[in-house]
């Protein structure tokens, strides 16, 4: 029988249907959401012969279990975690067959912290404004998994999966971020900036999809003031009255009050999905 | 006639933000940018994300040239007014309407014929899908936020802050004064456009309970009062 679908067995701490986003939708205040860790949605796509576009599952530091109600290929990537179907060891990072009614479970993260789980055919709920990221700004597309909750599967894609091993950039120690000032760094002082450039921060725990925030030296304004609101970017990296900067990911609000020093590359983001707290964080400017 | 000042400020790798003199200049930057995509002038863009006083562009394939072609571009004229009003009947029941009234010198009643009696246009959107600033008061009649803002502000208040009126589509938290409600849909992803509001919609405020007055504006679903 074929009943694409699959069942939420254990729903983890935060695991949510997420593809590569909701792109063109800013003016109405809608944030462009989308995985955190896109290069690794590529990959566990491919590896299960799905289009780089297609939905899956991103989890969050404890992982997700799921039973599929048909047999299917599934490909868990990101955060390195223990992968277990019936409670035997599979592969991390390879296409896996799981049969129906078995349970793939997803470990917790061993490193980093957000694991990828594709699924033959994609996550096939459907799209809101085009995209079936769920976005926990402003609530469009599906709710996180809670436990017994369906989704449903797209169709079994044609052909084998295009790729057997590939590349995994590990989980970092340490982020290295690459930011090119402005719009506002003219909000500074000379310290302020030089703070942001030279000194080291930390991942913090209050980060979250919306933000990476952070804990180091505060950074001080050289012009009082409110600043009207205006448009942000992903990547960009604010600072709110307390001085301690928050790089904009994902799930970001689409306009903003704070002053934005900088904006890191977006190539440099998919490290920040994975970083946990605590993690050293630097700041280097570029051209 | 002098062109008003247009500061172009680069924002990381592939946009950027375009600082205007004032509210005004901005609208009628973005109406020149909407209206230079149309005729296909403008290199392709991701995103236009008007604001107070500045447009954003995102996406954009060579920032610097475009940077370069925006800084030669002649003053666009005043916003269009083209298309209808949306009209959104408003129940003028709000808990802060006795406080915005007494700031303006006036009764309750003058203060909702006031607020009836001027049009307004969307100046931006942003803070929640579907929440438009609405511009079109005269600047006498600015108020603060609230001191404290509400914890849960309920779906459909219609409410003024700065220079600005605007509807929650959501209950969410909010430091607006509230002024009143309505049972118009502002945000439905099932409908076509979602947003009731967009930058640039003309839109008018109707007294829901002047007879005659109350209708729903079409498309709106009036019985969702969500």
């Amino acid at each position: 029988m074929s009943d694409r679908a699959v069942a939420v067995v254990r729903a983890g701490a935060l695991t949510t249907v997420q593809d590569l986003g909701r792109g063109g939708y800013a003016h109405l205040g809608v944030p462009r959401s989308g995985a955190l860790d896109p290069a690794a949605v590529r990959l566990v796509n491919r590896l299960v012969g799905n289009p780089g576009t297609a939905a899956v599952l991103e989890t969050t530091v404890d992982g997700c279990a799921l039973r599929p109600r048909c047999a299917v290929t599934v490909a868990v990537g990101g955060a390195p975690c223990p992968v277990r179907v019936d409670g035997r060891p599979a592969a991390w990072g390879a296409s896996v067959r799981v049969g129906a009614g078995s349970v793939l479970d997803i470990g917790a993260a061993v490193r980093g912290l957000r694991a990828y789980v594709a699924f033959g055919g994609g996550i096939d709920v459907e799209p809101v404004l085009g995209s079936r990221s769920t976005d926990l700004l402003s609530g469009l597309g599906p709710a996180p998994l809670v436990s017994e909750a369906v989704l449903p599967l797209g169709p079994v894609p044609a052909g084998p999966p295009p790729v057997d091993v590939p590349p995994w950039p590990g989980p970092p120690d340490a982020l290295v971020l690459r930011v090119r000032f402005g719009p506002r760094d003219d909000w500074f002082t000379g310290a302020a900036l030089r703070t942001f450039a030279t000194r080291a921060y930390r991942v913090s725990p209050a980060s979250n999809r919306i933000g990476l925030r952070l804990e180091g030296p505060a950074l001080e304004r050289a012009v009082p003031g409110e600043l009207a609101s205006e448009g942000m970017v992903l990547g960009a990296v604010q600072v709110p009255p307390d001085g301690r900067p928050l790089v904009f990911l994902a799930d970001h609000p689409t306009t903003g009050g704070y002053p934005v020093i900088g904006v890191v590359r977006e190539s440099d983001l998919g490290t920040v999905a994975q970083a946990v707290p605590g993690t050293p964080v630097r700041f280097t400017p570029v051209r | 006639m002098t062109a008003p000042a247009v500061r172009v400020l680069r924002v990381g790798e592939r946009a950027l933000l375009v600082e205007l003199s004032g509210g005004e200049e901005a609208e009628a930057f973005h109406a020149e940018l909407l209206r230079r995509r149309a005729d296909g002038t403008l290199p392709a863009v991701r995103e236009i994300v008007p604001a107070a006083r500045t447009v954003l562009l995102d996406g954009v394939a060579d920032p610097e040239r475009l940077a370069a072609e925006i800084a030669g571009w002649e003053p666009g004229p005043p916003h269009a007014r083209v298309g209808e009003a949306v009209g959104i009947p408003v129940r003028y029941d709000g808990p802060d309407l006795p406080g915005v009234a007494a700031r303006w010198g006036v009764s309750v009643e003058a203060a909702v014929r006031i607020h009836t009696a001027a049009e307004f246009r969307v100046a931006f959107c942003g803070f929640a899908p579907g929440f438009g600033y609405l511009t079109g008061l005269d600047a006498r009649y600015e108020v603060p936020r609230r001191a404290t803002p509400r914890t849960a502000v309920p779906a459909g208040s219609v409410a003024l802050a700065g220079p600005y009126t605007g509807v929650y589509p959501r209950s969410s938290p909010g430091g607006w004064q509230l002024i009143g409600t309505t049972d118009a849909v502002l945000w439905d992803t099932g409908r076509e456009p979602a947003a009731l509001l967009s930058p640039g919609t003309r839109v008018r405020f109707t007294d829901a309970d002047l007879p005659g007055r109350g209708r729903p504006v079409p498309d709106s679903g009036a019985e969702g009062g969500r």
